[in-house]
C-alpha cells in the first residue's frame, strides 16, 4: 500500500480537522480541505472568493434544474470541481489526507482509501469550540449544532450515502472517549495495520 | 367533476414535482401519466375511448402519419407520436454528427476563419449558435459551442462567461425560428398542422429581426469584458487544427450529407408530403447505416429520458383536454380579454414568456395548444396568430433565467466545469434585458403584421 488516501469526515468540535492535520504530518502527505478551491482557482486563474462561498454548501433543488446530468446550481458545480480534483489526485497515485468534501463516497472503492469518521459527545464538542473561539456555551452550542446540520445537508444533498452513517466509513470513532491525542494514535495504528 | 378535479390535481402535482426535481422529470411525467389513465379516465370518466384517444396509437399505422398528401395532419389529442419520433430521429442524427467531430470542427473552423480574434469569434459564434439551433436541438449546440468557447478562452486568455451566455441566448432565439428548432415548435407544428415554411415565414422572420438587435445588444454590453485579457494569449499557430476534430473522414462526409438532406426534407415537407415523423425515421436509419460499428454507441447516447418525459406529459395534458379543463381555461382567458385581440396576443406572449422563464416550456406549450385552439373557436380569433405568439413566448421566455431552458443549464454547467460559476444574478443581469428586447420586438411585429 504505497499510496495512502485518508478521508476524515468529522462533526464540529470533534477534533477531526486537528487529527487530519496530524495525520498529514505523520505520513508527510498533503492535507486537502478548503484549500482545494485555492488550488483550483490558482490553476485556472480564477477569483478564489467566487468559488469559496460555495465550499461545503448544500445543493439546492429549487431554482436549479438538471439536464442530462448537468446542473446550474453553483453549490453543485463547485462540489463537482472539488470531487474531480480529488478523483484526479487519487487516480494519479498521489497520497493525501482530505477533510470532509464527501471524500469517503467520492473515492469509495479506491484501494488506497482509508475512510474515517470522527464524532464526539455534544458537551465535549461544545466545550472544545467554546475554548477554541473563546465564546459562551450557548454561542458555541449554536455553532456546533448549525455546523453539523449544514455538513449533514451538504453531504446528503451531493451523495446517495448518509453523513456519519458508520456503514460508509472504515472506521467511526468517538474522540470524546479517548481524547484527541489517543484517538489519533488509535487511527494511526489502524492505518499502519492496513498498510502492512 | 371528479375526473376534472383528479386531472387538475395530477397536473399541478406533476408541475410542482418537475420544478422541485425530487426525482428525474421523466419518472414524474410517466407516473403522472399512469395516474391520469387510471384515475382520470378509469375512475373519473370510466371511458376506454378516452384512454385510446389519449394513447393515440392508431394514427401510426395509417399512411397519413408518414405521408400527408394535401393538408392532412395529425390531430392533437393525447400523445403526439409525430413529435416523439421526429425528436428521436434528430437525436440519432445529431449524435452521429457529434461522433465524427462535425460540431467541434465547425466551431474551430470559424474561429480560425476570423483569425482567432475574440470579438469576431463572439459575433460569429452567436450567429452560428442561431443557425445551428434552427435545425438541431439547442442542448447539442451549446454543449459544443460552450466547450470550444472555453478552450479558446484559455488559449486567448479572456473570460468566456458572457460569450457562453450570448451563445445560449442565440440558440434559444434560433430555436424559435423554425418548426424543428425548439420542442414547443415541433409540438405546435405537428399538433396544428403547420409546415416548416409556415414557421420560417412567421416566427423565423421575427427571430431574424430580433437577432440583429440581440447582436448589437450583446456587442455593446460585452465588448469591454471580452476585450480584457488576463495573461498573454498563446500563438495561434499552436492552436488545435480544425481538421483534428474529425474522427472519420468518410463518416464526416456522410453525416454532413445526411444533415443537409434532412434540412432539405424539412424545408420541403409541405411540398413533398413527407411528414416530420417520416423525416425523423429516415435520418435516423441513414445515420445508423453509415455509422457502422458505432451505431450502437450512438443509440446508447440518445436521450431516452426526454422521450419518456414527452410521453408522460402528453398523457397528463390529454387528461386535462378530455375532461374539458382546458376549454374552461380558454373561456377564462377569453373573458379577461373581452374580445380585445391585441390584449389576447399580448397576454399569451408575455404570460407564456414569464411562465417559460421559470417552468419547463415544453409542458407549458403542450398545455396551451388546446387552449389557443379553443380560443380560436370560441373567440373567432385566427389560430395562426395565436400559434406564432405562443411559439415565440415559450421559446424566448426560457432565456430569461438559468432554469428557463435546457440550453441555459448546459451553458452554465459547461462554464462551471472550468470554475466559471454563473449565479442567478449574473445570468439575469445579462439575459433579462435581451429577453425583454426580443419580446418587445415580437410584440410590435405581431401587432403590426397580423392585427
Amino acid at each position: 500500500m504505497s499510496q495512502l488516501i485518508i478521508s476524515i469526515g468529522r462533526e464540529c468540535g470533534s477534533g477531526g480537522h486537528e487529527i487530519a492535520q496530524k495525520l498529514s504530518e505523520i505520513y508527510n502527505i498533503p492535507l486537502y480541505d478548503r484549500n482545494i478551491l485555492k488550488e483550483i482557482s490558482d490553476e485556472k486563474n480564477l477569483d478564489h472568493e467566487s468559488l469559496a462561498k460555495y465550499d461545503e454548501v448544500k445543493k439546492k433543488s429549487i431554482f436549479a434544474r438538471r439536464v442530462r446530468g448537468l446542473n446550474n446550481c453553483p453549490a453543485h458545480n463547485v462540489a463537482q470541481l472539488q470531487f474531480e480534483f480529488l478523483r484526479k489526485k487519487a487516480n494519479a497515485g498521489e497520497s493525501f489526507v482530505v477533510v470532509g468534501r464527501c471524500a469517503e463516497t467520492i473515492l469509495k472503492g479506491h484501494a488506497a482509501l482509508v475512510s474515517v469518521f470522527v464524532l464526539g459527545d455534544r458537551d465535549a464538542k461544545v466545550k472544545r469550540v467554546m475554548e477554541y473561539l473563546n465564546n459562551s456555551w450557548d454561542e458555541a452550542a449554536e455553532i456546533v449544532d448549525s455546523k453539523d446540520e449544514a455538513r449533514k445537508q451538504y453531504h446528503n444533498s451531493h451523495c446517495n450515502t448518509k453523513w456519519g452513517d458508520s456503514r460508509n466509513y472504515d472506521l467511526s470513532i468517538n474522540s470524546s472517549r479517548l481524547g484527541i491525542p489517543k484517538t489519533l494514535d488509535f487511527i494511526v495504528d489502524y492505518i499502519n495495520t492496513r498498510k502492512s | 367533476m371528479l375526473a376534472q378535479i383528479l386531472a387538475v390535481t395530477i397536473f399541478i402535482a406533476m408541475f410542482v414535482l418537475i420544478i422541485t426535481e425530487v426525482v428525474e422529470r421523466h419518472i414524474i411525467t410517466l407516473a403522472a401519466g399512469a395516474l391520469t389513465l387510471l384515475l382520470v379516465f378509469g375512475l373519473g370518466m370510466q371511458s376506454m375511448d378516452a384512454v385510446w384517444s389519449t394513447l393515440n396509437l392508431h394514427p401510426m399505422i395509417t399512411l397519413d402519419f408518414w405521408y400527408a398528401a394535401g393538408e392532412a395532419h395529425e390531430e392533437a389529442t393525447g400523445i403526439n407520436w409525430a413529435t416523439i419520433i421526429f425528436i428521436a430521429g434528430m437525436m440519432i442524427m445529431v449524435e452521429g454528427m457529434a461522433h465524427v467531430g462535425f460540431f467541434r470542427w465547425l466551431c474551430m473552423r470559424i474561429a480560425k476563419m476570423v483569425n482567432y480574434k475574440v470579438i469576431p469569434i463572439f459575433m460569429t459564434f452567436m450567429v452560428l449558435s442561431f443557425i445551428l439551433a434552427m435545425f438541431i436541438d439547442s442542448i447539442t449546440v451549446i454543449l459544443f459551442l460552450a466547450a470550444v468557447t472555453i478552450e479558446l478562452s484559455q488559449l486567448l486568455k479572456f473570460n468566456p462567461v458572457s460569450m457562453i451566455l450570448a451563445e445560449v441566448f442565440c440558440a434559444n432565439l434560433g430555436g424559435s425560428a423554425t418548426m424543428c428548432g425548439d420542442p414547443p415548435n415541433i409540438i405546435i407544428g405537428t399538433s396544428l398542422g403547420y409546415s416548416f415554411a409556415d414557421f420560417i415565414l412567421n416566427t423565423g422572420l421575427i427571430a431574424l429581426v430580433a437577432l440583429v438587435f440581440v447582436l448589437v445588444y450583446f456587442y455593446l454590453v460585452c465588448r469591454k469584458e471580452l476585450s480584457t485579457t488576463v495573461g498573454k494569449a498563446q500563438d495561434p499557430s499552436t492552436f488545435p487544427k480544425p481538421e483534428d476534430a474529425i474522427t472519420s473522414k468518410s463518416g464526416f462526409a456522410a453525416s454532413t450529407i445526411i444533415f443537409f438532406v434532412a434540412i432539405i426534407l424539412l424545408v420541403t415537407h409541405a411540398q413533398t408530403g413527407l411528414t416530420v415523423a417520416f423525416i425523423g425515421v429516415a435520418v435516423a436509419i441513414a445515420t445508423l447505416i453509415v455509422s457502422g460499428k458505432a451505431a450502437l454507441t450512438i443509440l446508447k447516447k440518445v436521450d431516452y429520458k426526454t422521450l419518456l418525459f414527452f410521453i408522460g406529459l402528453f398523457v397528463v395534458v390529454g387528461g386535462l383536454e378530455e375532461t374539458g379543463i382546458l376549454k374552461i381555461f380558454a373561456g377564462y382567458i377569453g373573458d379577461v380579454c373581452g374580445g380585445n385581440i391585441h390584449l389576447m396576443v399580448a397576454i399569451i406572449l408575455w404570460v407564456s414568456a414569464i411562465a417559460s422563464a421559470f417552468v419547463d416550456n415544453i409542458p407549458f406549450a403542450a398545455t396551451m395548444i388546446p387552449v389557443i385552439k379553443n380560443l380560436a373557436i370560441t373567440q373567432g380569433v385566427n389560430l395562426d396568430i395565436l400559434s406564432w405568439t405562443l411559439a415565440i413566448g415559450t421559446d424566448i421566455g426560457g432565456s430569461a433565467t438559468p432554469i428557463g431552458a435546457s440550453a441555459n443549464v448546459v451553458g452554465i454547467a459547461t462554464a462551471a466545469k472550468e470554475g466559471h460559476i454563473i449565479k442567478w444574478g449574473k445570468y439575469c443581469k445579462l439575459m433579462v434585458p435581451a429577453t425583454i428586447i426580443v419580446l418587445g420586438i415580437a410584440t410590435v411585429m405581431l401587432f403590426a403584421r397580423y392585427l
